[in-house]
């Protein structure tokens, strides 16, 4: 019943995906309706920018549905899921206050409705409230800013903000910046606003999941590049400095929580949160060459986060239409109970292992082209010759090194628990592959995935198109020829077409070599090494708590974790240990220091703020009166 | 770390020549020329320890130092039998360890050779006709050569292995 | 186009041609120290020709990435031949740089750790575990050098680096390049598990980090893994030698030049393999949860070599 709805959308998914393509080739156009949205009318605007972020939102949007023609049963959710895909298509088109805010607001609840998924029980609930506060917090600092933007220059519409821009006074600047940052921020799980989004993509089915972590994060992203490089430009380095700090403060705090993850899908959301933080790097930087006058440096860290973005959008959508497979087929998301997959699931396995490879920035695949363009962009920093910059650069690097070696780690745990050795719960054991909807949207995925890796120098020039046009300024931050794409100034150059044929070839040279070498290269099939134990049984398999360990020593200082052993001994004797449960959970940090302390005060103020309710009618006539009052001097 | 690396070079090479005569038993079954051939140069040998007092394992650990030095002959100890060429077995196989001894066999790829080293685990030696013993390693794995001794010494258990490659007294014993 | 075919066959050939030969003369000159007269220099050759020859066991619990994953290994680092200078001033492959490098490097170790948790072992599983924390700790230490390395030659390609080097000479003695040495020469042990990191000759599983992973690989499988792995040493010696002691590198590739090419690199590769051999003979294995204070002092010497770069130009 619902399958040709999904279906429906898929289609238009793709056609929208094509539009947005066609507006990154640079077909602009504009749309007004003036009656649908109040305060200006339904104001839509396609340019390089929004074609990017269209072109992301229909693909994705289009993966995700051709997944859930075979992954969705129930009829309930339906309806919140195109309105979803609906908002988040209008938000990147859009070019007036109104129809931005309305459409943002959209796609919130529409989310919200999805997380909770109609269920009824503790964790869902409060997933799905903190989306709620949080968003809705997000919402309220967008309102601010804009109305204060707009209470300004007089005018909803953005193409009049992006003239008014270099006329604004400092404070107002700053004021704005401030607000409208932190509703993206939030909305882009930015540390530390970034709580909601292991609720609430874990919670949420997968291949909701996939459009939230792949799509709708971006889409703050696109909010902060809007108000950074175009609303409010040109704005001062704080601005720049910031972003990059908070970037590389997410990568790693969020790289560092998914480590130590043992849910799938929660894994896969702070895995988002981190590359969050590599793209806001790539921004962070961009607004710091700009203001360092450097232009063809700021176009490059902007392709650089452009193409980390696009990437993103891939591998994760890809990521967690996988794990929503195996969290089906098993109907667990703890990677505790996994196991052996890999010869029960084989095209998820497939699939998955390429989303991993690629979230791991390896060579050939698209995470890497993004990760290295970042990384050229940073390197690059003496080039602007004030030290502090440099040094923000510096850190910054070390911050994305780190991070993509704990990545690689993490998703070595992630894939190799789950689809690896022998299944560690009967529920694993009896695992069936996905249905054909779901293996083709993962397959384009991985496809996809390939291609932009692949496909470089074709994307690096329409990406310094959409930098050109964000930043106004033209310039040659890449120079393409043939396979090979370098960069400004000859610093550095790739070719991936290259890589991957050389890679390609150095996989069939040892075939080569072992067939001329008369290696016989038999096999035989054998039980695994055990030291000559007599029973293998997938207890004796590292678990996912078991492969983080090292990590959560050597951090231990931001884990803190705290160890706690449950021991069910023997009632004659406390020497027979009958069961031990061992957990060694890390704390939630911001939680405590940072959440808990506000929520608090809150509802102390809460506390005093209660004094107004007396429930005397004679108090509240009043406050009426003194309102009024109050109204009239004021105006 | 300046001072053993001075005491090290003061002290110089200490291995001692090698020359095989040994009173070893070769079964022979699997000894071909073409298993000497391809062992000659490089065997690996993985040691089992299937319910031995330790008196050979020490004597064992001789061959790795410096003074009889088994790697200048291509020998070589490895942790794991699947990279192991040959088995060398000491103690009587005990019960516990009968089973734990054929699943190292059967971990290691072929071509493969057994040692049993010892006297234990020629027959059981001082254990034999005991209850806990199942009776030398030819009783659980086929065996290709047998070292005597309880325990052998360090000479005898290179001698015997040099002599089941086939390696020859001469200019390769002499360096 | 024949020229290029040559040279790219002549850095494969020299590449896995010569690793076995400095894993064996590492280990005879590690032997040697200690007394013992050790293995024969060419000894690597005759394991790795007995390997091919040897059956493979393979367990039913395995699946296709633990039979992929020496191939993939061996294509990494038959990549990052191409990407190393090694006899000439530039690389075979000139668009590549430092970056792709050290990823090719992590491709490998990405793939061996999944080989490591495939087969269901607790051995396998602590080495991969082990293996990937270590080389996560040792990426920033990594980037962080080249960029020091990138901020004095203004090009993170290493056919521009080289080219630098060639102009201006006296950079290679800049303290502050000495410093960069010393934090990627940390990192090689780390990388390539040699002494203080990784006891390569241990047979203990609960002290091993690669070999941990390995020990389920048997026949050709295992001697590809282990051809893998002393070329991965070669080419981080190669690198060592040849970035931070760029002299002796003809920039255009006739014979002589080639030959006068080889016997410096002979030479310099030679220090360096007696300088590791030392070094492994006089300090002794640190606890493994010692290590990533190692790294964090290699990371705060590349960090002084970046900061080098501004107050020692």
């Amino acid at each position: 019943m619902t399958a040709p709805l999904y279906a429906i959308v898929t289609g238009f998914g793709l056609v929208a995906g094509s539009v947005g393509i066609t507006g990154v080739l640079g077909l602009t156009w504009t749309l007004r309706v003036g009656a649908i949205v109040p305060l200006g009318g339904l104001a839509l605007e396609m340019d390089p920018l929004a074609g990017l972020f269209l072109a992301l939102v229909g693909f994705s949007v289009a993966a995700s549905s051709c997944y859930a023609v075979g992954y969705v049963t129930a009829r309930r959710g339906a309806g919140a899921y195109v309105a979803f895909a609906l908002a988040l298509g209008v938000v990147p088109l859009a070019a007036n206050a109104m129809t931005f805010l309305l459409a943002w607001e959209v796609m919130s609840l529409a989310s919200w409705a999805l997380v909770l998924d109609g269920r009824d029980d503790v964790p869902s609930r409060r997933a799905a409230w903190v989306y709620a506060v949080m968003t809705h917090a997000g919402l309220a600092c967008l309102l601010a800013g804009m109305l204060l933007l707009a209470s300004h220059t007089g005018t909803l519409h953005f193409a009049d903000w992006r003239a008014a821009s270099p006329t604004l006074p400092a404070g107002l600047r700053n004021a704005v910046w401030f607000l409208l940052a932190v509703g993206f921020a939030s909305k882009a799980g930015v540390i530390p606003l970034h709580v909601w989004l292991p609720l609430a993509h874990s919670a949420a089915p997968s291949h909701v999941s996939a459009l939230m972590s792949g799509v709708m994060i971006k889409l703050g992203v696109y909010g902060l590049l809007r108000a950074g490089l175009e609303w409010l430009a040109p704005g001062p380095a704080w601005w720049g400095g910031a972003l990059l700090i908070l970037g590389a403060l997410s990568a790693v705090v969020g790289i560092l929580y998914a480590l130590v993850d043992a849910d799938l899908k929660r894994l896969l959301a702070f895995s988002s949160i981190d590359n969050v933080g590599v793209i806001l790097i790539g921004v962070g930087g961009a607004l710091l060459f700009v203001r360092a006058e450097a232009e063809s440096l700021a176009a490059l860290a902007l392709i650089a986060a452009l193409y980390h973005t696009i990437n993103h959008a891939a591998f994760k959508t890809l990521l967690f239409l996988g794990a929503g497979a195996v969290v089906h087929a098993t109907r667990t998301r703890s990677m505790e109970a996994y196991g052996g997959l890999i010869k029960r699931m084989p095209w998820t396995a497939a699939c998955f292992l390429a989303g991993a490879v690629s979230i791991s920035a390896l060579p050939p695949l698209n995470g890497f082209v993004s990760e290295w363009l970042t990384f050229q962009a940073l390197l690059q920093s003496v080039r602007v010759a004030q030290p502090g910059v440099s040094l923000i650069f510096a850190l910054g690097t070390a911050a994305l090194a780190l991070t993509a070696g704990l990545t690689a780690a993490c998703f070595v745990k992630a894939f190799g628990i789950t689809f690896l050795a022998l299944p560690r719960s009967d529920a694993a054991e009896h695992a069936h592959d996905a249905t054909v909807s779901m293996r083709l949207a993962m397959a384009a995925l991985a496809v996809a995935c390939v291609a932009l890796g692949l496909g470089a120098t074709v994307i690096v020039p329409a990406l310094a198109n959409v930098a050109a046009s964000v930043l106004g300024a033209p310039s040659e931050p890449t120079h393409v020829a043939a396979l090979t794409f370098s960069v400004v100034g000859g610093f550095a150059s790739l070719s991936p077409v290259i890589v991957a044929a050389g890679l390609v070839a150095g996989l069939v040279a040892p075939v080569v070599f072992l067939v001329a070498a008369g290696s016989p290269r038999r096999a035989r099939a054998g039980e695994t090494w055990g030291c000559g134990r007599i029973v293998q049984t997938p207890r004796m398999e590292y678990t996912a708590g078991a492969f983080a360990d090292p990590f959560k020593r050597v951090f231990r200082f931001f884990y803190r974790p705290v160890k706690r052993i449950d021991l069910e001994v023997h009632p004659e004797s406390r020497f027979f240990v009958r069961r031990m449960e061992y957990a060694n959970p890390a704390r939630a940090l911001f939680d405590e220091w940072l959440y808990r302390p506000v929520l608090r005060g809150m509802r102390a103020l809460a506390g005093y703020a209660q004094a107004l309710q007396s429930g005397n009618a004679a108090a509240y006539l009043g406050y009426i009166l003194a309102a009024l009052l109050a109204l009239l001097v004021l105006r | 770390m300046i001072r053993q690396l001075r005491l090290a070079l003061r002290t110089g090479i200490v291995t001692e020549p090698a020359a095989p005569d040994p009173a070893l038993e070769t079964l022979g079954r699997r000894l071909s020329d073409e298993v000497r051939r391809l062992f000659g140069r490089s065997l690996h040998i993985r040691q089992v320890d299937a319910g031995s007092c330790n008196g050979c394992e020490l004597e064992i650990s001789g061959l790795t130092g410096p003074h009889y030095d088994l790697e200048r002959f291509g020998l070589h100890f490895v942790a794991s039998p699947r990279h192991a060429d040959c088995l060398l077995v000491t103690g009587p196989v005990t019960r516990s360890m009968a089973e734990a001894l054929r699943r190292t066999w059967d971990a290691t790829p072929d071509p493969k050779l057994v040692i049993a080293a010892g006297d234990c685990a020629r027959d059981g030696g001082l254990f034999a006709g005991s209850y806990a013993v199942v009776g030398g390693v030819a009783a659980v794995v086929p065996v290709d050569a047998i070292i005597p001794g309880c325990p052998p010494s360090p000479r005898a258990l290179l001698e015997g292995l040099l002599a089941v490659i086939a390696r020859r007294a001469g200019s390769r014993a002499r360096r | 186009m024949t020229r290029e075919l040559g040279l790219v066959l002549l850095q494969v050939v020299i590449v896995a041609g010569g690793a076995p030969l400095l894993v064996g003369a590492l280990r005879t000159m590690k032997a040697r120290l200690v007394g013992r007269r050790g293995p024969r220099v060419l000894q690597p050759y005759a394991d790795l020709a007995k390997l091919l020859r040897k059956d493979a066991v393979v367990s039913t619990t395995t699946s296709w990435i633990f039979r992929v994953t020496p191939y993939v290994l061996i294509a990494s680092m038959l990549v990052a031949a191409l990407i190393v200078p090694l006899l000439l001033a530039r690389p075979v492959l000139d668009f590549a740089g430092l970056v792709l490098l050290m990823y090719l490097f992590v491709l490998g170790t990405f793939f061996l750790a999944l080989a490591g948790l495939d087969a269901g072992s607790a051995f396998g599983g602590m080495g991969s575990s082990r293996e990937v924390a270590v080389a996560a700790l040792a990426e920033p230490t990594i980037m962080v050098a080249i960029l020091a390395l990138a901020l004095r030659a203004e090009t993170t390609n290493l056919g521009g680096i080289m080219a630098r080097f060639a102009e201006a000479p006296q950079l290679a003695a800049n303290p502050g390049h000495l410093l960069a040495f010393a934090a990627l020469f940390l990192v090689m042990l780390a990388e390539t598990g040699r002494l203080p990191v990784d006891n390569p000759a241990t047979h203990l599983e609960l002290t091993m980090i690669h070999e941990a992973m390995v020990l389920e690989y048997s026949g050709h499988y295992l001697a590809l893994v282990e051809w893998a792995s002393a070329m991965k040493l070669f080419l981080f010696m190669a690198l060592l030698a040849n970035l931070f002691f760029p002299w002796g590198m003809p920039a255009v590739p006739t014979l002589t030049a080639l030959a006068i090419g080889a016997l410096v690199f002979a030479g310099k590769l030679a220090v360096l393999t007696a300088g590791l051999a030392v070094l492994e003979t006089a300090i002794a294995k640190l606890r493994l949860f010692r290590v990533p204070e190692m790294l964090a002092g290699s990371f705060a010497l590349a960090l002084l070599s970046v900061l080098a770069v501004f107050l020692l130009p």
